[in-house]
């Protein structure tokens, strides 16, 4: 399937950022998805989130692996890094990737295929390195590419389009993301980019492994009665447990809100989450109290949404493996090859 | 908001500007899609059925489409200029490359139907008239002073704007439906006409007096002053063939450049225009000045005339006063003298086209048709009656200096209320246009249409070496685009009668309409009021003269609402749309006219 190029012109009043970029900058090349798959939105949404942190696009680098989901890293920011892996092996390259250059914003993209299936131990020992990333989840339950099997991350007892009901147990990325030591763990609808913007946006900023598990409907093959990952199901099912405003260290507050609606988290880069609590007490800096919570509600049929766990204070794969400060492609001959002297000094250190 | 009723013929009608903004609502993408498509007779057709005079018109018509037109607005920001396409250029396109449509022309009619109508003055608002009404059995009657058909077209334009035969083809079409044509005959008299055994009349006599000039030397220096509309008509009648070497225009309308650029081709060497206003307020259009100073006309702004100079009765030159513009609190212009010591101008003679006034010397002021103070007929907006019930009018005789198109206009509302008139029906009850709305869906991605948005910039119309131009009043200047251009220029047009016609039943609130649209044209969000949701939008709609298409609640208790403003009809949404709640589908409008019975295009060859 081949659409039209979206034409280059764009509404006269489309606004710059400081960067001198418009929105339409961080697009890509024209979707090749079916028309109306969820994968689209959320491409959209990170063009969104990357327009209003006002990032280069040079410093982004975009991996994924294979399927519906792996394709979209052609569809958004056309000008940045971009690598498409081998199935289910993003987060090592990724990883590669970011240990040799630490400065650049690592955007892992992926699908319930990708991740929940061939890649799972892939991406268990992503997180559990701690690895500085955000890794988006574009999740639909549903092998898309070939003709609809379940995937998974299917709901148990969720019916396929041939009406086969699926018995097994489904994958819980967000439960693994969260055991495994994902420092920000959120979860979103492709159909709701009020939600899934600023949550794009405060998983770039975070200093630590940040998973988003998106669930995107397959509109070909998993959009029927029976699904779980319908835009009806998940609209009547979705229990957002806050609303979050992102603020970044460099922006100035101007939002005011009446005390006691808001819990402010603020991170260690002068970073700031606004919450806007919809669930009661829910505090997501406390892992039990949002496993537990998760669990229960979870159990009680509902799809929660929103930031649901966040580490203020995140430590990553550089901090623990002591590794030096700059990007190793500027490292010139006199740090790569410190000398005789130095090789000495190491090695009677090893004796 | 109310949810918008598209089933109303006139929403789909204003999304289509162009169309919209046509006195006589030409349906202007369809014909521009059939030339694209090298089908010239088929886009004669369809312009000869809704104005009458597509050669004429596709070199004169002052072209209200063209400010409308969507491209301006959506190149806005996105290149150095933003313009319109070509419209006007593309329909004389049609008129240049058609084949012979004699045989699609109406037949006249075969059985009269007993009325008799008399129109006075040969001009477009009569003659479109007699088209609408000769092919019902009406025994059509035009008067003229002239021997020819034409009025204005054929007496002011230029030749070299617009060739003879182009007059004589156009006009001949509509004579050939068994009209009477009486020429050299000027009705004196409006009571010695009602004496006849019409059963109506209508008045299309033009504003046939132009505007002088009583400044001191007016009298003295006459020799070689002209009032420009009949100096025009004299040359255009072969009259006049020669002017002085120096010449000054007086005026800034289209009148004025015609007469520039005449002197110019009459012997003028020096001619200039000086005008009272600024550059920017003059009333030519902005083409007709281009076009002035192309051919090395200066036109000298802000000089309000005082005197012609003369010595001993033979004009010498002219002074003028130097003014500049002020403004009050209301935006209200006023010309102050700036103090400066007058300005003198040396010339042979001076064209005087500062406006036209409408004259009726022939209608009795006891004939029962009444006049404002204004000296215009009072008339009845729609039907263009007037106070004596049979007597009709339109042109420029009916509310004052307008244009071609205008006149064809008023010619079709005319006829329709004619027809009631004589056939005893209410002539408030107008007849309701004929609208199709029909999908343009031919697979998955791919409709009957072009929807690939060029990004080119306007062509322009070959003119012909100004050298050569400029020795010879009757040779065109424009050569008109040929089959290349005009083709590269159709495919500018955004087909804005492609609506985008939306389902909110079939809609699953995917986003993906709002995701693709490259204007940002689509927004999901809660309901409000207008001036509300105009600010909620994904790009505020700011400009207030474009709807808004607000759907039906939504599944989740939100609308669809899309600022046509900016919209370029790619179908891009339709393409995104799973369950094809958007579709892509041509809106067609045809104003209905007195004859539409028998002026009948086939649909099945409509593009």
């Amino acid at each position: 399937m081949t659409y039209l190029a979206k034409p280059k012109l764009h509404h006269p009043d489309l606004q710059a950022n400081s960067r001198g970029y418009t929105r339409r900058d961080y697009e890509g090349k024209i979707s090749t998805l079916c028309a109306g798959c969820g994968h689209d939105s959320i491409s959209a949404a990170v063009v969104q989130a990357c327009f209003e942190l006002e990032i280069e696009p040079a410093r982004v680098a975009k991996l994924s692996g294979i399927g519906c989901s792996s394709k979209t890293t052609d569809y958004f920011l056309g000008n940045s890094h971009g690598f498409n892996s081998v199935h289910g092996r993003m987060p090592s390259v990724l990883t590669g990737a970011n240990l040799a250059n630490r400065e650049l914003i690592y955007l892992g993209v992926s699908g319930d295929g990708d991740s929940a299936s061939i890649g799972l131990g892939q991406f268990a020992h992503c997180m559990r390195r701690g690895v500085n990333m955000v890794y988006l989840v574009e999740n639909n339950g549903v092998y898309g590419l070939t003709k609809g099997q379940f995937s998974a991350t299917a709901d148990k007892g969720s019916k396929s389009k041939r009406g086969v009901v699926n018995n097994d147990e489904p994958v819980d990325m967000i439960g693994l993301a969260l055991m495994l030591g994902a420092s920000f763990v959120g979860r979103s609808f492709s159909g709701d980019k009020q939600q899934l913007v600023p949550l794009i946006k405060a998983a770039i900023e975070h200093p630590g492994p940040a998973f988003i598990d998106v669930i995107s409907p397959c509109v070909a093959f998993n959009n029927h009665a029976g699904s779980t990952r319908s835009y009806d199901y998940v609209r009547e099912h979705n229990e957002a447990v806050n609303r979050l405003d992102f603020i970044s260290a460099r922006s100035e507050i101007t939002v005011g809100y009446a005390p006691g609606e808001v819990a402010e988290i603020v991170q260690h880069d002068g970073s700031r989450l606004r919450l806007r609590k919809i669930a009661a007490d829910y505090d997501p800096t406390n892992h039990s109290a949002v496993m537990n919570h998760l669990q229960e509600r979870t159990e009680a049929g509902e799809i929660v949404t929103g930031l649901l766990y966040v580490n203020p204070n995140p430590s990553d794969l550089h901090q623990y493996l002591n590794t030096t400060d700059r990007p190793l492609n500027t490292l010139g001959e006199a740090e790569l090859c410190p000398g005789s002297a130095a090789l000495e000094k190491f090695n009677a250190g090893l004796r | 908001m109310k949810p918008t009723d598209i089933r109303h013929p006139e929403y789909f009608h204003k999304v289509v500007d162009c169309q919209w903004a046509c006195p006589a609502h030409t349906p202007v993408p369809e014909y521009i899609r059939l030339i694209a498509a090298g089908r010239y007779s088929d886009a004669y057709m369809i312009n000869w059925v809704s104005n009458v005079f597509p050669g004429v018109l596709g070199r004169t018509c002052d072209r209200p489409c063209e400010p409308a037109c969507r491209r301006t607005r959506v190149e806005e920001n996105n290149g150095e200029q933003p313009e319109p396409v070509a419209i006007c250029r593309l329909k004389r396109v049609a008129a240049d490359f058609k084949d012979d449509v004699k045989d699609r022309m109406p037949l006249p009619a075969t059985q009269k139907n007993g009325k008799r109508v008399a129109l006075v003055g040969a001009g477009p608002a009569s003659l479109t008239v007699a088209r609408d009404l000769a092919p019902l059995g009406y025994d059509v009657t035009i008067f003229d002073g002239d021997k020819l058909a034409g009025g204005m077209i054929r007496t002011q334009i230029p030749k070299f704007r617009l060739p003879e035969s182009v007059i004589d083809e156009e006009v001949g079409y509509v004579l050939d439906l068994g009209v009477n044509f009486r020429s050299g005959t000027r009705i004196d008299s409006l009571n010695a006409l009602l004496a006849e055994p019409y059963d109506a009349i209508f008045v299309g006599t033009g504003a046939p007096r132009g505007r002088d000039l009583e400044i001191p030397g007016r009298r003295e220096a006459a020799a070689n002053i002209h009032i420009g509309i009949d100096w025009l008509s004299s040359v255009s009648f072969g009259h006049i063939d020669r002017i002085g070497k120096r010449v000054i225009v007086l005026g800034g309308g289209n009148t004025a450049m015609d007469c520039c650029r005449s002197s110019k081709r009459l012997g003028g060497e020096d001619v200039k225009v000086i005008v009272r206003s600024g550059y920017e307020e003059m009333k030519a259009s902005p083409w007709e000045k281009e076009d002035a100073i192309h051919e090395g006309i200066p036109i000298i702004n802000y000089r309000v005339p005082k005197e012609f100079v003369h010595e001993n009765g033979k004009l010498t030159g002219m002074t003028f006063e130097v003014v500049r513009a002020v403004y009050d609190a209301k935006g209200r212009r006023d010309l102050v003298a700036t103090g400066e010591p007058d300005e003198f101008y040396p010339c042979d003679d001076v064209l005087v086209a500062v406006g036209q006034e409408n004259a009726f010397p022939w209608i009795e002021r006891d004939a029962g048709v009444q006049f404002d103070k204004w000296g215009l007929p009072l008339l009845d907006k729609v039907t263009l009656q007037s106070t004596l019930p049979r007597v009709f009018f339109g042109g420029d005789a009916a509310f004052g200096p307008k244009n071609i198109i205008w006149a064809v206009a008023h010619g079709h509302a005319a006829a329709v209320s004619i027809d009631a008139f004589c056939q005893g029906r209410d002539l408030q009850e107008r007849p309701a246009p004929h609208v199709t709305l029909v999908s343009q869906k031919m697979g998955i991605h791919e409709w009957s249409f072009d929807n690939e948005i060029s990004i080119e910039n306007r062509h322009r119309v070959p003119l012909k070496e100004a050298s050569l131009a400029l020795k010879n009043i009757k040779v065109e200047v424009e050569l008109g685009f040929d089959a290349k251009l005009a083709i590269a220029e159709a495919k500018r047009c955004l087909n804005c009668d492609a609506q985008t016609v939306f389902a909110p039943k079939l809609c699953i609130e995917c986003d993906a309409c709002a995701d693709i649209c490259p204007m940002d044209c689509i927004t999901f969000t809660d309901n409000g009021e207008e001036p509300d949701l105009r600010q909620r939008l994904k790009a505020p709609a700011e400009n207030l003269g474009q709807d808004l298409y607000v759907s039906d609640l939504l599944k989740t208790g939100r609308i669809m609402a899309k600022d046509e403003n900016v919209c370029l009809h790619c179908g891009l949404c339709a393409e995104r749309c799973p369950t094809g709640a958007w579709d892509m589908q041509k809106f067609f409008y045809r104003e209905a006219h007195a004859n539409s019975g028998c002026v009948e295009v086939p649909s099945r060859k409509i593009a």
